[in-house]
């Protein structure tokens, strides 16, 4: 922590913070209350932060429950992440309109929006970086995605509550926020409410010059550390650790997948939630005069039919081979693809599963199985 | 010239019809590329047939209708089914789990003048068909897209995954996760965008069962968050109460 260049704000400071971003051309998205949970929606202020709400997750349970302070991020993560806006669940890739005989072709164009995100977790700073290297980070860059993300400030927030369903400390992706940031906020409720900010990048810095604040002590430095300390010592789930590539690719015809795939609805629930997955289908339209189409990129998930729909059928008709085809990418042949496993540990698939599928103990069930079967070998 | 249009009743509550006349704006682009030949509902001009696509609303009930879509058949070049009644059977497929004898003694003064069969069942037991488009009523803009599609001669957008896929693009906070409600939409096929969800409402299955409903493992969730096995089967006994995976997990065999 470069505790020189840490101050301390308080928590009225950080509606000047969203109004520092907005005067500056962003559009500043954060976390807010609606319909029972806390989702990421464009803030006009700091007063529509989620003040005095904490979450309390369970394998498929959410509840929104008050909390006895004044928090602005004292809750886990909810329903979405920020990939709803970098890589946006619906957007138009091209039009054509028939002219003179032919059809004129119109890319379109890419948007131009500057975005400000309020609250990244340390989870989600790492799925961001993982949705980095595919859309931007080999060959063929994504333009869509490179024009959302170019110039994205991110405002960070360290862990201090992390979710019964969280497990990022095990995926090494938290709850210390690590990544590239432009401010990164320690929630400080010991005594006075108050955030310790680190400096991330020349614009942090230039932005944070307009709050008011005052240079950080070593005692507020000590409790900054303190808060993620105690959150990762909080943290009640784990990925077992194990050679997770290992596993998935020797648990090709583990019985588990039969037990999982009759609990698994194939609802895509657990993949639209997931920061990291990125699976779309690309889809054409036309209107009823046959003159304008266009072509659409949507979300679309390795559990739906269609997903592997190749020639006269789908190649993953069972729920078991669509859920393994999905533990077995995040886990296993991600790192192939992209030097990575697929998983940040924000916990989301669990929670958001309808019938609380849990990926932590499906992979525990597959090593501890297979370790029985290499000891009945043996 | 234009591809004519027809559009039919059969037993049926005129709620898919009336979602066509709902187009409003569209109504004239609809209008204005292909020829409604006849459509009772809206018109009472009557073209002869054959026509080149045929909308077919309500379920087969009398031995008249059974006759009556064979006809339409022959007079069809594409002939595609729209609502629950006419893709399921409809609400009235639970006289397929009763006594319609008994019905027709309780419910009309002289039962002998009723002609009715003892089942109700979609248009596709009967004759084959093209395309079934779901809902009850069907959603207007995928109604608009089946028939663009049709006209362009390209695969309609119409997705056959759970409404859950639909929540989530739109952003919707999922009511059984977030709040406990009861809903069918891990079970029921998209297409309405969410219609329920998005108003805190559990979805009722109006679009009838997506591509590969797992109805066994819902079941015990709606158990958990406070039904009834007698609520259960009240669940899945509504609009499409006579598709088999509805069918069966209302436990009617
Ligand atoms: S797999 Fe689950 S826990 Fe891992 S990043 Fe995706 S949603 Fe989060
Ligand atoms: S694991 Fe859960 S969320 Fe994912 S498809 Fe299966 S039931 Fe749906
Ligand atoms: S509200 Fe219903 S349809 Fe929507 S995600 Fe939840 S279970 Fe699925
Ligand atoms: S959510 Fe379910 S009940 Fe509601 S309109 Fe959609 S399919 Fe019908």
């Amino acid at each position: 922590m470069e505790s020189e260049r840490s101050v301390v704000i308080a928590p009225e400071a950080l509606d000047d913070l969203i109004g520092a971003l907005r005067r500056r051309g962003f559009r500043v998205l954060g976390p807010t209350v609606r319909d029972g949970a806390i989702v990421y929606d464009e803030l006009d202020s700091a007063s529509e932060l989620p003040i005095g709400v904490t979450d309390r997750q369970e394998p498929g349970s959410y509840r929104l429950e008050e909390r006895d302070d004044e928090a602005r991020f004292g809750y886990a993560v909810g329903p979405h992440s920020w990939k709803r806006f970098l890589f946006p669940p619906r957007i138009t890739l091209w039009r054509a309109k028939a002219e003179n005989g032919g059809r004129k072709i119109e890319e379109e164009p890419p948007n131009e929006t500057q975005l400000a995100f309020i609250g990244v977790r340390s989870c989600e700073l790492s799925a961001i970086a993982i949705q980095d290297r595919v859309f931007i980070g080999g060959k063929f860059v994504d333009r869509d995605y490179a024009a959302r993300r170019d110039g994205a400030f991110l405002l960070a927030v360290n862990c201090g509550e992390p979710g019964a369903n969280c497990f990022c400390a095990s995926m090494d992706a938290g709850p210390r926020v690590r990544d590239p940031y432009d401010l990164a906020l320690t929630e400080m409720l010991d005594g006075e409410h108050r955030f310790l900010v680190e400096v991330g990048s020349e614009r942090g810095a230039d932005v944070l010059a307009e709050l008011p604040s005052v240079p950080a002590s070593q005692s507020d430095v000590a409790s900054a550390l303190a808060v993620t300390n105690d959150a990762a010592a909080r943290m009640t789930k784990a990925m077992p650790q194990v050679d997770l590539h290992a596993l998935l690719a020797g648990s090709l015809e583990h019985p588990r997948w039969d037990d999982v795939a009759s609990r698994c609805l194939s609802c895509t629930n657990c993949t639209l939630v997931c920061p990291t997955c990125f699976c779309s289908s690309v889809e054409d339209t036309s209107d009823l005069a046959g003159v304008e189409t266009a072509r659409e990129r949507v979300w679309d998930s390795c559990f739906s039919l269609d997903y592997s729909y190749i020639h006269g059928g789908s190649i993953r008709a069972s729920s078991r081979s669509r859920y393994r085809q999905w533990l077995t990418h995040k886990l296993g042949t991600w790192v192939d693809q992209f030097g990575t496993a697929g998983c940040v540990g924000c916990g989301r698939c669990i929670t958001w599963c309808p019938v609380g599928i849990d990926i932590t103990e499906e992979v525990a069930a597959l090593s501890k199985q297979e370790e029985k079967s290499h000891a009945a070998t043996a | 010239m234009k591809p004519t249009l027809a559009v039919w009743k059969f037993a049926s509550c005129d709620g898919c019809q009336l979602t066509i006349l709902d187009l409003e704006d569209d109504l004239l682009a609809l209008t204005g590329a292909i020829e409604i030949s006849d459509f009772r509902e809206a018109t009472s001009a009557v073209v002869e047939g054959p026509y080149d696509l045929s909308l077919v609303e309500g379920s087969i009930t009398t031995p008249h209708d059974a006759e009556r879509i064979q006809e339409i058949r022959r007079n069809s070049k594409a002939l595609i089914t729209i609502g629950a009644c006419a893709t399921s059977g409809g609400i009235q497929a639970l006289r397929n789990f009763a006594d319609v004898d008994e019905f027709t003694r309780v419910v009309y003064a002289s039962p002998q003048y009723i002609s009715t069969l003892a089942t109700s069942t979609p248009i596709s037991d009967h004759v084959s068909v093209d395309f079934e488009l779901r809902g009850c009523p069907i959603d207007k803009r995928q109604l608009l897209e089946l028939v663009s599609a049709f006209l362009i001669g390209r695969k309609p957008r119409i997705p056959t995954t759970s409404v859950c896929t639909e929540c989530k693009r739109r952003g919707v906070v999922c009511v059984t996760v977030a709040h406990g409600t009861p809903c069918l939409g891990p079970v029921t096929q998209a297409g309405c965008g969410a219609l329920c969800p998005a108003y805190n409402r559990g979805c009722f299955g109006c679009f009838g069962p997506m591509e590969s409903p797992n109805t066994s493992s819902l079941i015990p969730l709606l158990r958990r968050l406070g039904r009834s096995d007698t609520d259960v089967e009240r669940l899945f006994s509504t609009f499409n109460a006579g598709s088999e995976p509805f069918r069966k997990a209302a436990g009617h065999g």
